[in-house]
Parts: structure tokens; sequence; C-alpha cells
């Protein structure tokens, strides 16, 4: 990819390319490295999210029964519409088609919006029930009794299944006796919960002074056994979500902003001339945002 | 700064205007708000030389401290912030800029011929992103400081009631500034090389860049989420690190490694680069082995995303895990020891010029050599278990980062300094300095290797009396290199005032950066570049009258002015 020798005049070349061909293949590699940032960025979000899955499964488990799946599909549909309005309006960039391409960027623009109006209304529903994330997790009895009945019942089913086909009933793995779950001697219903649905790593030691302090735990402990519904910290489960969909968010807002500065743009007629690059690259974040919200979707919502 | 420059450095040589860039436009606004990838290098060079004089100021509190053992200047809880400051300091806002911002900026697009690099505003929220993140960073130190050593550890970070939050999102924000500068190169290096530069064409330095901006844009990012989880974790009490809510603190070493082990490869790669260029310009010679030279950085930027877990052999790991990892820090020795010989080669019968940039290619093959080695005995598992967390870590890690890339970043400033600013320093000086940096840093650091391979361990505060000598001892070298960096400081700064104009090719440098004048015009070149053999020293000769190198075929590396089609 040597640098071309023609000299191009046209008025959209900056100063330092020597060709619109060689502008147009810079912002596109850049715009490609950054999308590679923002994956590894995600990425070490989800590692996060799967090491503590596997560890502790069934925190996964209790909480998406408090999110609602259909407002998440009707969330879905809706990115998924916004990428197609996205990458029509690159489409109309192209064939120089002014009127379609504001069209399909305000159509963009109120589909991203919508999702946010959506999201917003998820976040009250858990606001208003105290399901926040950890430092602030404080849920009301009865949304957690009402689910706790629901999660309870799902369970033993599961359980059922469970160990029609896996481990003998009434035997637990070595992990699961390693377990202090029921020094309590209440019955909770983790009891009846299959084994692969069980923390597999036991509560952390008390620690010498300076570390983990005694007093922490105990207050766990406590509160731990004062709600019996909600497994040993439920609240983590929380916490993911709103740092997941919380950033995923920021990268709506970022990206709305950017397609009311292509708007501008537009109504201005800097894509008359055929040079769509700008276009192509938010229409290339956009998608990422929307494949990011698709694994969201599924990792957070469609865990059964 | 900006209009200090502009007062103290008249118009020289320049272009045929007697304009270049540091005089062209005056006043702060037109530096803050400038395109010139010539006026950001030499912003983040001030600011960058700024935070290594922090970071020097700190390093001599915690080595007079330790002239006794207990209490000597400082109590303990304050020498636990100056250690980690310095740590944090040196490492985000000076060692892994440093040779990428400040003078790869300067000489990547110039090398290539080109007017700028491909994405100048972005280069520009580079640098605002550095201040703002060394903002947020100056900031929390004077509001109460980190206490945690600059790994910020969980459980200490989420524990400690020391300003983590703005530390660690200051570091976040500078991490942006890192991955826009790593983007900037690639992009540029993959669109804007001249005719006739084809990949195997390029100066070393361009390859050594390259390679650093793959590990610059594909680690970083995994920082930038851990420090986030970490200020959750602060903030909101998100359990993900802690083993109260079921967390995992493993998991954070996990990712910070996989951050900040490849991140060590940003800090020597482009040192490396810089030792290919010098070590062939100053031996008079074509470098030896190029195609491997290109390749073993790629090799060690690939091999850096695979050997995190040598950080974790006493953590917990599993011992296959252990193995695994051990084995493949051992391959890294390949590339690295590749490069060294290639380097040795180039000089053996060649012209040696002993002028300080190649004192500095001296010392960093010593130093780098013995860093280098002792990186071994870490990677090795019986030893490791012995060495962890004593002061032999330490040493290796001074001799690969101080004796590897700030000796290497020195030779090049020695090397490029009459092409960014038009002035010669004083030699005499110069040798002076580098010479008292080798001793100095040799006393300083060799006897932590010592002191280490006895158990002595790091970050303590207080230790045995059988200790004081190796640690007075690597005191005074501590206090020799700060003689020595005042006394760079001062010829430095007297070359800006009353130092000899530059000529365009003073060491007698075949790549492009040479074939415009000292300093360069605002867009660089006069005329079109093309892409001849970077190490073709032969093709100049010196002009005795100007103390000048020229090309013996004056019109080979021009295609045609500017403008004319």
């Amino acid at each position: 990819m040597a640098r071309p020798k023609i000299i191009d005049h046209n008025p959209d070349l900056a100063h330092h390319f020597e060709s619109m061909d060689q502008q147009r293949q810079s912002s596109r590699l850049g715009m490609w490295l950054f999308l590679v940032t923002e994956i590894l960025f995600f990425g070490g979000l989800f590692c996060a999210y799967v090491v503590y899955r596997v560890n502790h499964p069934e925190v996964f488990i209790f909480g998406h029964h408090f999110l609602d799946k259909s407002l998440g599909a009707l969330n879905t549909v809706v990115l998924i519409c916004s990428s197609l309005t996205m990458a029509w309006a690159v489409r109309a960039a192209q064939l120089k088609q002014r009127a379609i391409l504001q069209l399909m960027l305000v159509l963009s623009f109120v589909l991203a919006g919508t999702f946010l109006g959506v999201k917003y209304v998820e976040y009250n529903h858990k606001w208003q029930h105290g399901l926040l994330w950890a430092s602030r997790y404080a849920p009301d009895a009865h949304v957690l009794a009402e689910a706790g009945v629901e999660v309870t019942a799902a369970h033993a089913e599961e359980a059922v299944s469970e160990s029609a086909g896996g481990m003998p009933a009434g035997e637990t793995s070595p992990a699961l006796e390693a377990l202090p779950v029921d020094e309590t001697g209440t019955r909770t219903p983790m009891d009846e919960v299959a084994d692969t649905e069980i923390s597999k790593i036991g509560p952390a030691a008390t620690g010498p002074a300076g570390l983990a302090t005694s007093g922490d735990l105990a207050a766990a402990e406590a509160e731990r056994n004062a709600v019996s519904v909600d497994p040993a910290n439920a609240k983590t489960f929380f916490s993911v979500y709103f740092l997941m969909t919380g950033l995923h968010g920021i990268h709506v807002i970022l990206g709305m902003i950017a397609m009311l500065w292509l708007l501008k743009l537009a109504f201005q007629g800097a894509f008359d001339g055929g040079h769509y690059t700008k276009v192509d690259n938010i229409a290339l974040y956009w998608h990422v945002v929307d494949l990011i919200w698709i694994y969201l979707f599924l990792l957070l919502y469609l865990i059964d | 700064m900006a209009e200090g420059h502009s007062a103290v450095v008249t118009p020289m040589s320049g272009g045929a205007s007697g304009e270049n860039y540091l005089t062209t436009g005056k006043g702060p606004l037109s530096w803050l708000f400038t395109l010139d990838h010539k006026r950001i290098s030499v912003m983040y060079m001030v600011c960058i030389l700024g935070s290594f004089l922090l970071g020097g100021v700190f390093a001599l509190l915690i080595r007079t401290e330790l002239w006794a053992p207990g209490a000597t200047i400082m109590s303990a809880d304050t020498y636990n912030k100056m250690f980690t400051l310095h740590g944090a300091v040196m490492i985000f806002l000076f060692i892994i800029p440093g040779i990428p911002a400040a003078l790869g900026n300067f000489v990547l697009p110039l090398m290539l011929g080109a007017k700028d690099v491909a994405l100048p505003r972005l280069n520009l929220l580079s640098f605002w992103c550095w201040l703002a993140g060394a903002t947020v960073c100056l900031v929390s130190i004077v509001v109460g400081a980190v206490d945690t050593g600059w790994t910020f550890y969980t459980p200490y970070s989420t524990t400690t009631s020391t300003a983590v939050v703005s530390m660690t999102l200051g570091a976040f924000i500078l991490g942006f500034s890192s991955i826009f500068t790593g983007l900037n190169f690639i992009v540029t290096i993959h669109t804007m090389r001249p005719e006739g530069m084809t990949w195997f064409k390029m100066p070393l330095f361009l390859w050594s860049l390259y390679s650093t901006a793959i590990i610059q844009i594909l680690a970083t990012p995994v920082l930038g989420i851990t420090l986030l989880l970490l200020i959750a974790e602060r903030t909101l009490g998100v359990g993900i690190f802690d083993p109260a809510l079921g967390g995992d603190p493993v998991l954070y070493q996990h990712f910070f490694w996989f951050y900040s082990h490849p991140a060590v490869y940003v800090m020597i790669l482009p040192a490396m680069g810089i030792i290919s260029e010098l070590v062939s310009v100053f031996s008079g010679k074509r470098i030896f082995g190029y195609t491997m030279i290109a390749w073993c950085s790629i090799a060690i930027a690939v091999l850096s995303f695979l050997v995190w877990g040598h950080h974790l052999f006493t953590s917990g790991q599993s011992g296959l895990l252990n193995m695994i990892f051990s084995a493949l820090t051992f391959s890294v020795a390949i590339p690295s020891a590749v490069k060294v010989f290639s380097w040795l080669a180039t000089m053996y019968k060649g012209a040696i010029n002993l002028a300080a940039p190649m004192l500095y290619v001296l010392s960093f093959l010593f130093l780098f050599a013995i860093g280098g080695l002792t990186g071994l005995f870490l990677g090795s598992l019986a030893t490791d278990v012995h060495l962890h967390d004593t002061y032999f870590v330490v040493a290796h890690f001074h001799y690969v980062m101080f004796g590897g890339t700030v000796i290497a970043f020195l030779g090049g400033i020695h090397y490029w300094w009459p092409k960014m600013f038009g002035r010669m320093y004083s030699e005499f000086w110069a040798r002076i300095s580098a010479a008292l940096i080798f001793v100095g840093f040799n006393l300083t650091f060799f006897t932590q290797f010592v002191m280490g391979s006895h158990g002595m361990p790091r970050r303590y505060y207080n230790y045995l009396e059988v200790f004081e000598p190796y640690h007075q001892a690597s005191t005074v070298g501590s206090y020799i290199l700060g003689l020595a960096f005042m006394i760079m400081a001062y010829y430095l700064l007297h070359s800006l005032v009353r130092g000899e104009k530059a000529p365009e090719n003073p060491w007698g440098g075949a790549t492009l950066e040479w074939a415009t004048a000292s300093p360069p015009i605002a867009t660089n070149f006069e005329h079109e570049m093309v892409g001849l053999d970077p190490y073709d020293i032969d093709s100049l000769t010196f002009d005795r009258e100007t103390g000048n190198y020229v090309r013996k075929d004056p019109g080979s590396i021009f295609s045609k002015p500017i403008g004319e089609e």
C-alpha cells in the first residue's frame, strides 16, 4: 500500500494526504483498529463475568429472574433495526441520495432513543424495588418473596430432571460437602438446587487483620441468613448487570451524538460528493454497539 | 513553555523562507491546538521529562529514607506512598508514553517522508488525554496519594483509605492517550509510506514502533476495564475481586498482568528500535540482520501476550500453568538475543564513532544484557520462589527499564536533538553525563541484585543491619544519577540558547529525517521523498566545511518538488 503518486485536488482532502483514496483507507483502518480496542475492552468485562458465573452459577440463575425478557427482546429488535437503517444510510451516502440519508439517520437516532427509553423503564423498575448494585442492594421483601417462590419451583423441577440423568439423588459432590451451606440448619431453597448451580468455591476464610475483616464476613453472613430466598452474593448479579448495560448505554449515547453530527453534516450537504467515509465509520461503530448488546442479552437475560 | 521556545530558538537553517516548525505560529494557543506532529512531540517531551523529574525526586526520597534502618527522613506510611508514586509516575506518565509519544511522534512521519501522521487530530487528542490523565493523577497525589504499590493489587487497593479511585481514573484516561498514539502509528505506517518504501525497506525504528503499537491497542483496553472494575469495586461494592463477596483477588492479578506484562514491551521495543538506528549510524556500517531484527520485533510483540502468568508463580496458580508460563517466558529470550547479537555484529569491524549517542548504545548493550539474563532467573520456577518480591526483582526491572529503555531514550534524545531544535549540545558534557549515568546506575542497582539474592524483600521500610552497606552504596549511586541528570538538563537547555547551529545531517544517518532542514519546516519536506535503503550509510559523504553529511547523489531521495505534477 505504498503511497499513490496521483495528486488529488478535492477540497475534502486534508493537506497531508496525497489522494482521497489514501485518506479513506487511513480513516477506515483507524476505525477498525478502534473497534478492536472496543471488543477487547468489553472482552475483559465478559471474562470477569465468565469467571464469576462459573464460580457462582446460582447467583446468575437467581438474578436473571428479575430481568424482563420481553423488554430485553424488544430492545434487541430495536437495535437490529437501527443497524439496518445505519447500513441503509451508508448506501444512501454512497449513492448521493441526500434525502434518504437524512431520513435513515433520523430513523437510526429515533431507534437508538427508543432503546434508551426501554432501558429507562427497566432501570426504573429495578430502582423502585431496590434491585441495585451491591452497595445499594436493598430488595423489597415482597419482590424477593414472589421471585423466590418462582425460583424455588423452577429449581425443584430442574433438580428432579438433573438427578434423573446425572448424579444420583441424595449424593453430593465433594465440592458441595465442603460448603458450609447447611450450617444454619434452615432449609433454604438452595437445598433443592442441583449442584451444577451451586458455588464452586466456598465463602472466603476470615483473614488476618488488614485483609478481609471478620466484621465484614459476619455482616455478610447475617445478611444472608436474614433473607432466606436469595443466595449469598446475589447482589453481584445486579452489580454486573448495571456495569455491563451501563457501559453499553454510554456507548449508545456516544453513537447518538455521532449520528446527530452526521445529520448536521448531511444537512450541510457534506456527503453530496459521495465521500461517505464518515457515515461508513460511524455505521461500523454502531454495528459493534449492536453486536455487544446481543451478547449482553444472551448473557444476562437468557440464562436458563 | 511555548513562548519560551519561540523566544530562544531563532530561525536557523530552516526552509527556503527561514521559517521552521518552531517559529510557524506564535503563542501558547498555537501550541495547544496544533496539529503538527513535531509540536505535539515537543509538548509531549516537555511533559514527559517533567514527569521523569517528579518520579526521580520520589526515587531519591526513597533512597534517602533507606540510608539507615528504621525511620530516617519519613514515616512508614509516607514511605509506602513514595514507592507507589515513584512506580505509578514513572510507569504511567513517563516510560509508557516516553519513546513513542515524545520521539516516535517526531521521527515517524519524517522517516516516512510524510507531512504528518495519518490522523493529526487524534494525535492532538492523545496529548490532551495525557494532560487530563496526568492532571487527575497529580491531583490525587495531592489529595491523598496511594500506598498500594503501582500494581494496585486487591485487596490492598480495595481496603486502603488513600486516593485509589482518582489515581486509577487518571491511569484509565492515560490509557486512551496510549491507544490513540498506537492506533495512529499503525495507520500511518500502513497508508503513508512513500514510493519505493516497501515493508522491508522501512527503518527498524518504524518496525519497533509498529510492534509497540500492536501491543498498545490490544493490551491497553484490558487495563482500562480492569481499572474501571477496580473503581466499581470501591465505589459500587461490586465483588468481582473481593473474596468476602465471592470474588477472586488473583483474577485481578491476571487482568492486571495481561496488560502490564505486554506493557513492559511497550517500553522496551521502541528502545530496541532506537538502538538499531544508532548502532548502524555510529558504526558507519549497514545494520546486520535487518530482516531478523524486524521479525523479532513482531515476535516479541506476539510472545508478550503469552507470558503474563510468570508474575503469579507464587500467587496460587496451578503447577501446570506455572510450567507453561515459565517455558513461554524463556522463549522471549530468543528474539531478544537475536537482536543483541545483530547489534554486536553491526559494530564488528565498524568505524565506531564514540559520540554521546553511541555511549548510550554501549551502555544499553551491557545493561540490557544483564537485565535480560537475570530475567531468566526469575522465569525459572525454583529460583523465582526464592527471589520473588526481593530486591533482585527490583534490580532486574530497573536494569531492563532504566538500563534498557531510559538509556535508549537518552540516546535517542541526543541523536535527534539537533534535528528537533536545530542546535548542537556540548559533546564534552554529554559524554561526562553518559559516563556518570553508567557508573551511578550500576552502583544503585547492582547492589540491589546482591541484596535481593541475600533475601532483602522489596518495598520494606525497615531492614536488618547486615543490608546497611548495600543500601548505602545504592543510595550513593542514586545521588550520582541525580547529579548526572542535572548536568544533562543544564547542557541541553544551554544548547537551546547558545548551542552551535546544527547541520541537516550531523551524524551521517541515511534515513529520511536527515534529508530535511534542522529543525524541519512545518510541512517537513520541500520535496516529495522516495524511500531508499535506510542503512545505505555509504551513500553519504562528510563535508568538512559545514560539518554535515551530504548525499553523493543529492537528487536520489526526491521524486519532485511538492506541488509540481
